[in-house]
């Protein structure tokens, strides 16, 4: 059964080197390992520089029981030896650093395949919401369409930013 | 019966985090949404039909036709941002 520990939900900062080493460490079977880190950006679709800064919201317990199904299900899809994910939320600021994803394998091509495959899932299926403040006041982010059609591509239906439309899937 | 709902983000500001509900055996989750939005006011505002809303049952997401057992844990939220 999976640790806990693949799924960290926290305000602090991360180190992807420390993760790294953690992720690999006692597993000599381990060949390729492959991070993502996602970061504040100081713009949405608009001005550079008009978001000064972000809160992020999540439902404790949830969030971390859908990012544990969603490595399982990595671990299931692709031949990878294990996967970390961690999300930050509370107060950011451009710049920060908001989420980490690792994954280990024997050979590159299933670490790069499952570490995209977990941030498509995340970004559609994970409960975080983004409020961004920028100088016409706070606002929640809009989902984006595109990022369905990223999880659509490994053949599952997201229904996040289509959720408004009437009969789709909640 | 009675359940719990919770709310996020948006939904939380304009209706606060959670409250207890009272609703009939055998109701689905669609049902539930609109129990409230019958109530009027800042609920049906933002539960109202047409607005981007996901659902979630007892912390898995959930589709409106899922039955709501007794003592559930009900969330309405607005479509993820995270990552």
């Amino acid at each position: 059964m999976s640790s806990p520990a693949r799924v960290r939900i926290q305000t602090d900062d991360f180190d992807l080197s420390t993760e790294v080493a953690a992720l690999r460490a006692g597993d000599g079977g381990v060949g390729a390992v492959t991070s993502f880190v996602g970061t504040v950006r100081d713009r949405n679709s608009g001005t550079p520089g008009e978001v000064s800064a972000m809160e992020l919201e999540h439902y404790p317990g949830m969030t971390e029981r859908a990012i544990e199904a969603m490595i399982d299900e990595a671990l299931r899809r692709f031949d990878i030896r294990d996967a970390r994910v961690i999300h930050r939320v509370g107060p950011l600021q451009p710049g920060d650093q908001i989420v980490l994803v690792v994954v280990s394998s024997a050979h590159r091509g299933s670490s790069f395949q499952a570490c995209e495959f977990l941030m498509d899932y995340l970004k559609t299926q994970a409960p975080f919401w983004k409020k961004e403040t920028t100088p016409e006041g706070a606002r929640w982010v809009d989902a984006r369409v595109t990022d369905d059609e990223a999880l659509a591509r490994w053949g599952i239906a997201a229904g996040n930013s289509q959720a408004a439309v009437p009969g789709a899937p909640v | 019966m009675h359940i719990t709902v919770r709310y996020f983000a948006s939904l939380r500001e304009a209706l606060g985090p959670s409250e207890s509900v009272e609703i009939a055996e055998g109701s689905t989750l669609g049902a539930l949404r609109d129990a409230l939005i019958a109530r009027g006011g800042a609920h049906a505002e933002v539960l109202a039909r047409g607005r981007a809303l996901r659902c979630a049952l007892n912390q898995l997401m959930a589709d409106e036709a899922t039955a709501v057992p007794a003592g559930a844990e009900v969330a309405f939220f607005p479509p993820v941002t995270g990552g």
